[in-house]
């Protein structure tokens, strides 16, 4: 088991109908490290993120978790291996919270079976960790957004995978919220978990990824540190629009702020 | 107040208070009826004609261990149904299940030449194959670009039910009187019957049926979290579906082949399980399976008493209660339910 490459991609591909949309994308995820995957709308970012967890076969290429690839792993073994948070996450029947996070269990239980002693003690320490606990018993539908996005993060610890895919966890979260879930994933990060989140905020990017994959069309355009592929030459390729970018005073981190039209006219004539 | 979570001893306890319920309630509706049974009397045999013991153990009890059986069965299948399609709006007779298991009925009896519908075990399997297409084509239908529309299923079922109730009038003109007759009298929903055997039969197939759906329900909660979030679960998703929708399937064959067209139980049992006792599958389930038994046992006694000597189809009583509660429950969840 090779444990310094939690996660691995080779020569990825995969396509709806003719147009690809993840276009030959490889890089490997090390332990402890968090990527982040940017990129335009509709540039394969969630697909990709598919592929990799495993609910999307590529058309050709292979993911390998811890050395191993993702296909000779059971249903259940992947849900021990990797844990998935979506943008919102909509529930139809009025589970409790407890009840919710305790569905990260169900790898780790097979058939008609109820949870034990130690499922339970994981669930409650998830809870503890996204500060959900005071909520155990609420209804999953009386929750706010970023309180259900919290009880959603915690059943995603309560697998004990270690590593985490998230799509863009805080896309309906304002950004105390945000920054919240994101100070907690840089937590479990030096805990040893290794995480890939699909991110449109560059600046969230830039403040808290090690390295980050920018996609253009389904393709790895650039792969490094924020500060290396976070640029305007990079960006305003990708984008196809004008951006300002400046260095933030306090972290030190690329600043990327969007720019009106009249202002990136002028910046493109000089 | 609901539990933060479901244990061994509360899935025990509530299933317990539930089963003695529902023996209290067999024991009380068996007593119940036109005529006035001396319970003491009908327990002790060595009495010639003993009109007691005739009325409790050759037409009450068999009637009411049958409207249980019924009963059960419609909820349980409600339950899996609400769980697999994600839509507490689905019920047996709403999205069409009934009507396919009533189709295939039919058929089979105008095939088979008979009058009964009854005295027969591989009838059920009949129905439960009507019921399993309608449910493939149901399902079929709902699926727009891989996606479930709850809209679209529930419409699909109305249009599934009114089609298969013409299928089943036409076959019923080409049909004999007396076939026609017992056709007709049948699809009201019916519970009377002195079998014993009749009864065991339903029995074990409801038997059979519960406890394999009971074995998907751990996988029916996760799937709340849709397909995908389910599958990093590591929940088989294709393999769940195809077993509950075979479970249910067989469920609503079963009680429809012997019982007709009995409305709305798996909707108003699994809703008021789910409002009192939470949302687990696990405990729904089997919850639902003893509150159906117990509601239809009552819809039952109503049904043949309230009237005095003329009996009023059981499947109108339940109609008459589940119609206002589906409006109720449109009310309350109709925007959710529908996905608008």
């Amino acid at each position: 088991m090779d444990s310094d490459r939690p996660l691995e991609a080779h020569h990825l591909r995969f396509h709806y109908s003719e147009a690809a949309v993840v276009d030959d994308v490889s890089f490997s995820l090390a332990r402890g490290e968090m990527l982040g995957i940017l990129g335009p709308n509709g540039s394969g970012k969630s697909t990709l993120l598919r592929l990799l967890s495993g609910v999307l076969a590529p058309a050709s290429g292979e993911v390998r978790a811890h050395g191993r690839p993702l296909t000779s792993y059971s249903r259940r073994q992947l849900g021990q291996a990797i844990a998935v948070v979506p943008q919102d996450t909509v529930i139809e029947f009025p589970f409790s919270v407890t009840e919710v996070v305790l569905m990260g269990r169900s790898p780790h239980l097979g058939g008609f079976a109820f949870e034990g002693d130690r499922d339970v003690e994981v669930a409650h320490q998830a809870m503890r960790r996204t500060g959900v606990l005071d909520l155990a018993h609420r209804s999953i539908h009386e929750l706010s957004g970023g309180e259900r996005q919290r009880v959603i993060l915690a059943r995603a610890l309560a697998q004990e995978a270690s590593i985490m895919l998230l799509d863009e966890p805080g896309a309906f979260l304002d950004i105390r919220h945000t920054v919240e879930i994101y100070d907690l994933l840089q937590d479990l990060q030096r805990e040893g978990r290794s995480i890939i989140t699909v991110l449109h905020d560059l600046n969230l990017a830039a403040l808290y990824c090690d390295r980050v994959a920018l996609l253009k069309e389904g393709r790895l355009f650039r792969l490094g540190t924020p500060a290396e592929v976070i640029t305007y030459e990079a960006l305003t390729k990708v984008y196809e629009t004008e951006v300002y970018v400046d260095t933030n005073d306090i972290t030190g981190a690329v600043n990327v702020l969007p720019l009106s039209r009249p202002y990136r006219e002028r910046l493109r004539r000089s | 107040m609901a539990a933060a979570y479901l244990t061994w001893r509360r899935f025990v306890v509530v299933n317990a208070v539930l089963l003695a319920a529902l023996l209290t309630s067999i024991l009380l509706a068996s007593l119940i009826g036109s005529i006035h049974v001396d319970l003491a009397r009908a327990l002790q045999s060595g009495i010639p004609n003993n009109t007691d013991r005739v009325i409790l153990f050759e037409t009450r009890l068999p009637r009411v261990l049958l409207a249980a059986i019924v009963g059960g069965a419609l909820a349980t299948a409600g339950v899996a149904l609400q769980g697999l399609l994600r839509n507490p709006l689905a019920e047996p007779h709403l999205i069409g299940v009934s009507g396919g298991a009533a189709l295939g009925a039919v058929i089979a009896v105008i095939l088979g030449g008979r009058t009964v519908f009854t005295e027969t075990s591989l009838l059920p399997l009949a129905a439960a194959a009507g019921a399993l297409s309608s449910m493939g084509i149901i399902y079929r239908l709902a699926l727009v670009h891989g996606r479930l529309q709850p809209y679209v299923l529930l419409l699909a079922g109305v249009v599934y039910n009114a089609f298969a109730g013409a299928l089943i009038l036409c076959v019923n003109a080409i049909a004999d009187f007396y076939q026609a007759q017992g056709i007709l009298f049948w699809l009201m929903g019916n519970l009377a019957t002195q079998s014993y055997a009749l009864v065991l039969t339903i029995g074990l197939y409801t038997a059979a049926g519960t406890g394999w759906l009971l074995l998907q329900t751990r996988q029916l909660n996760v799937l709340s979290l849709g397909d995908e979030g389910a599958l990093q679960l590591g929940v088989a998703v294709d393999r769940t579906r195809r077993a509950t929708f075979l479970g249910a399937s067989l469920l609503v064959g079963a009680v429809v082949s012997v019982s007709g067209m009995i409305g709305f139980v798996g909707l108003i049992v699994p809703h008021v399980m789910r409002l009192t006792l939470g949302a687990d599958h696990r405990l729904l389930l089997p919850a639902s399976l003893l509150g159906g038994a117990i509601f239809l046992i009552w819809a039952d006694t109503v049904a043949r008493t309230a009237l005095g000597v003329v009996e009023i189809p059981v499947g109108v009583v339940t109609a008459l209660c589940g119609g206002p509660f589906f409006v109720y429950l449109l009310k309350r969840e109709g925007r959710k339910a529908f996905g608008l």
